[in-house]
């Protein structure tokens, strides 16, 4: 005759570990890793060395937002470190932590022993993305934070020059600054979801652990296209872009809550398909590599179709056509930018001041000599900026030539008179100083319903 | 008198697909035995194993585990511990880190003293502080049992524990194993090593394409076996082939195993016979100096098997 054990013993069901004990768990299995330690040191100190080494040359990168301002103030040092952050280390950061976080029990072969521990798939998961989560916030963090303190300590707590011109204080900007990387934070969580995607999805295969640098490549390449602007607002990515609506007056922040939203969308939509596919995952099959049609099927087409239905949506909603680059929006930006920056410069002089409403700052611009139509990117774009001076009749002039981008953002390069825009010093009571009407950055927002 | 049994599995059915892993297994474990699964590459015994860990959920059939009737995947009931294709160990950690994070992770908060004691009882107390990184497989499979070992469990499910282990690594997990039976935890364990299961197992299962073929002791198995082949010793080796020649079910193997410099036969037969010729060989004056199977019983009917399976392809 036999019994079980049950019959003289009371057997307590497996209790599942709960979520905060795995977040713990596989918080410490993250920060073990050399290169995950590795990319904390370099995020916290990097951007720091970065920003301070540069704010020590006379060569600066000035085809980064702001880059022609890291010898002015510390403030534009996070700047230019978020633009570079939203086109490279973000989504490589995003590709070694989160891509790599359920690949690499496939790599080390532990996912019976995971599941024999924690008896949760479902709880698994959610752990694993709040780790990997933590570690990219934690990451970010630092890129912003050094930056920040590299700066201004490089360099001081000097006002920043926004994309129109206008003088910002140290304490508007450093709000600014903070949500800037706010802001940034929607399409690194995204990437970060997609990361999850890939890394559930196709398991050990390199293709998984570079699934966001290779989305983020693509999207990339995509913005620098003259698509349609609802197009461009539809992709996750164009919110790295749009946080410089930001230093605008006033703020340019339809397509910066568009990218936000779109971004978040992306989340959330990628991390449940990602939940989706793992809590189906056969775990006996201890030969199991990742699934590549189900990758697509579960992983790949209901992003894609998220992105043509965002299209419409967002063309329905903005009233956006075409690229929202047309002569009207160019005049105005490069007129208000004009403007502000003069005052800046009759400051330096030591001129008497004059306001935005004394000059009546106006720009014509065409693009290509009006041989093509005056709309869209592109790096033929001409303007006449007029203006006036209190108690003088004739009107000043100063000729630029912009490069407009598809994503808004313009350079635009003085082409005289000299005395205006000619030179790159000016020279001012207390020497030369960085000419600001010589060449200035400026923004043109792609949406018709605010204006810049 | 109650047998009590930690594991009760009664015609579990398992698929994979078309393919057929369990199809209506049998197994009945007690407690404090050590209960070994043996079988060709490809039998189910993974697939069993999984099960008893909770791992996947049979189709058909019922399971009882530590009496806990087991009915959804990931349901094992608290008490079962083990690993299946690996101690599943994390090399950026070091031993005592990964005992201690497995600790945390169950909720257990086990002093450096449970988890040091652990790491002794599979002999890691030197390298306790080394990156598993640079451990050799035998050195993960120990301390993949010190994992197991932390939940204190009544049964303990392994999958080839010996790979890769030295001797000392081997005899460091027999003698803890042993412990843990002699104090009542149940364990099942899988292995091609045969040498390992004939010391630490008093029963075994064998399984072949997904069936139970046998169950029960050892013992019980070279009862039923086929003919074996022994080594037999003697001090009249001359004497001793006459008499094997002329003894009814007793065939001399001549070949590579009869070495004529040691005096030294290799017989065929059936454990009746065998022991007619041991009788006839005293009463001839012949001295046995040494009768062993030259492979183990439980070899033998693993060989039988992967023999059959071969065939049948």
């Amino acid at each position: 005759m036999t019994a079980t054990i049950a019959a003289v013993d009371n057997v307590a069901s497996a209790r599942r570990v709960s979520v905060p004990r795995g977040y713990r768990f596989e918080l410490v299995k993250l920060v073990s890793q050399w290169r995950i330690r590795l990319l904390v040191l370099a995020c916290w100190i990097a951007p720091a060395l970065f920003v301070a080494a540069v704010g020590q040359q006379s060569t600066l990168p000035v085809d980064t937002l702001f880059g022609r301002w890291m010898l002015a103030t510390g403030w534009a040092g996070p700047l230019v470190m978020l633009g570079f952050a939203g086109t490279w280390a973000l989504p490589l950061l995003t590709s070694v932590v989160a891509g790599d976080v359920f690949a690499s029990e496939d790599r080390l072969g532990t996912w019976r022993h995971l599941l024999v521990a924690v008896r949760s798939p479902r709880r698994i998961f959610v752990s694993k993305a709040l780790a990997s989560l933590t570690v990219i916030l934690l990451l970010v963090a630092g890129m912003a934070v050094s930056s920040t303190i590299g700066g201004l300590l490089a360099v001081g707590n000097q006002p920043l020059v926004g994309l129109d011109g206008h003088l910002l204080a140290p304490g508007d900007t450093s709000v600014r600054v903070l949500l800037a990387w706010v802001c940034a934070l929607a399409p690194t969580l995204a990437l970060a979801a997609i990361g999850l995607l890939g890394s559930v999805s196709l398991g050990r295969s390199p293709m998984g652990l570079l699934l966001p640098a290779i989305v983020a490549l693509a999207m990339q390449l995509a913005q620098m296209l003259p698509l349609p602007v609802s197009v461009r607002l539809a992709l996750p990515s164009y919110a790295f872009i749009s946080w410089n609506g930001l230093f605008t007056t006033p703020e340019q922040l339809g397509p910066l809550l568009i990218g936000v939203v779109v971004s978040l969308v992306w989340a959330v939509l990628a991390t449940v398909l990602a939940y989706v596919l793992f809590v189906r995952r056969d775990f006996t099959n201890v030969n199991y590599d990742g699934s590549g049609r189900r990758a697509i099927t579960i992983g790949l087409l209901p992003l894609v179709g998220l992105v043509v239905v965002t299209v419409p949506t967002v063309a329905v909603s903005t009233g956006a056509t075409g690229s929202g680059i047309d002569q009207d929006k160019v005049q105005r930006s490069v007129a208000t930018a004009f403007a502000h920056l003069y005052r800046v410069q009759t400051k330096q002089l030591n001129r008497p001041d004059v306001t935005e409403a004394q000059l009546k700052a106006s720009a014509t611009c065409d693009k290509g000599s009006s041989r093509v139509a005056p709309e869209g990117p592109g790096n033929d774009w001409r303007c006449v900026v007029s203006w006036h001076l209190p108690g003088i009749k004739a009107a000043g002039s100063a000729i630029y030539q912009l490069d407009i981008t598809a994503d808004g953002r313009f350079m635009a390069d003085g082409d005289g008179p000299k005395e205006v825009n000619g030179y790159f010093l000016v020279r001012t009571p207390e020497g030369d100083a960085p000419n600001p009407l010589w060449q200035f950055d400026g923004n043109v927002e792609l949406l018709p319903t605010s204006k810049g | 008198m109650d047998t009590l049994l930690a594991v009760r599995a009664r015609g579990i059915g398992k698929s994979f697909g078309d393919v057929v892993a369990l199809d209506g297994i049998d197994l009945d474990v007690t407690q404090g035995q050590i209960h070994g699964l043996v079988g060709p590459n490809g039998a189910g015994k993974t697939t069993l194993l999984g099960l008893l860990l909770g791992l996947a959920v049979a189709d058909s059939g019922r399971l009882e585990i530590l009496g806990t009737p087991v009915g959804r995947a990931l349901d094992a009931p608290d008490g079962v511990a083990g690993f299946v294709d690996g101690p599943g160990l994390y090399p950026s950690l070091t031993a005592r880190q990964n005992l201690a994070a497995l600790a945390a992770l169950r909720g257990r908060d086990e002093g450096a003293s449970v988890i040091g004691d652990a790491l002794d009882q599979v002999g890691l107390t030197d390298v306790a502080d080394d990156r598993v990184r640079g451990f050799s497989l035998g050195m993960r499979q120990r301390l993949g049992l010190a994992a197991a070992l932390l939940t204190k469990p009544r049964l303990l499910v392994l999958d080839e524990p010996s790979n890769g282990l030295d001797p000392a690594g081997k005899k460091h997990v027999h003698g803890v194993l042993s412990r843990l039976a002699a104090d009542g935890t149940s364990v099942v364990l899988s292995s091609h090593r045969m040498d390992d299961l004939e010391a630490l197992c008093s029963e075994v299962t064998i399984i072949a394409t997904g069936r139970v073929v046998f169950t029960g002791p050892l013992s019980k198995l070279a009862a039923e076996n086929r003919e074996l082949d022994y080594r037999l010793q003697t001090s009249d080796p001359e004497g001793a082939r006459r008499l094997a020649d002329d003894t009814a079910g007793i065939g001399v193997i001549d070949g590579a195993m009869t070495r004529q410099d040691t005096g030294m036969l290799v017989v065929r037969a059936l454990v009746p016979a065998l022991d007619e010729l041991v009788s006839g060989l005293v009463y001839a004056g012949i001295a046995v100096r040494e009768l062993a199977p030259v492979v183990s019983p439980l070899e033998a009917a693993f060989l039988a098997l992967t023999e059959q399976q071969e065939a049948d392809r």
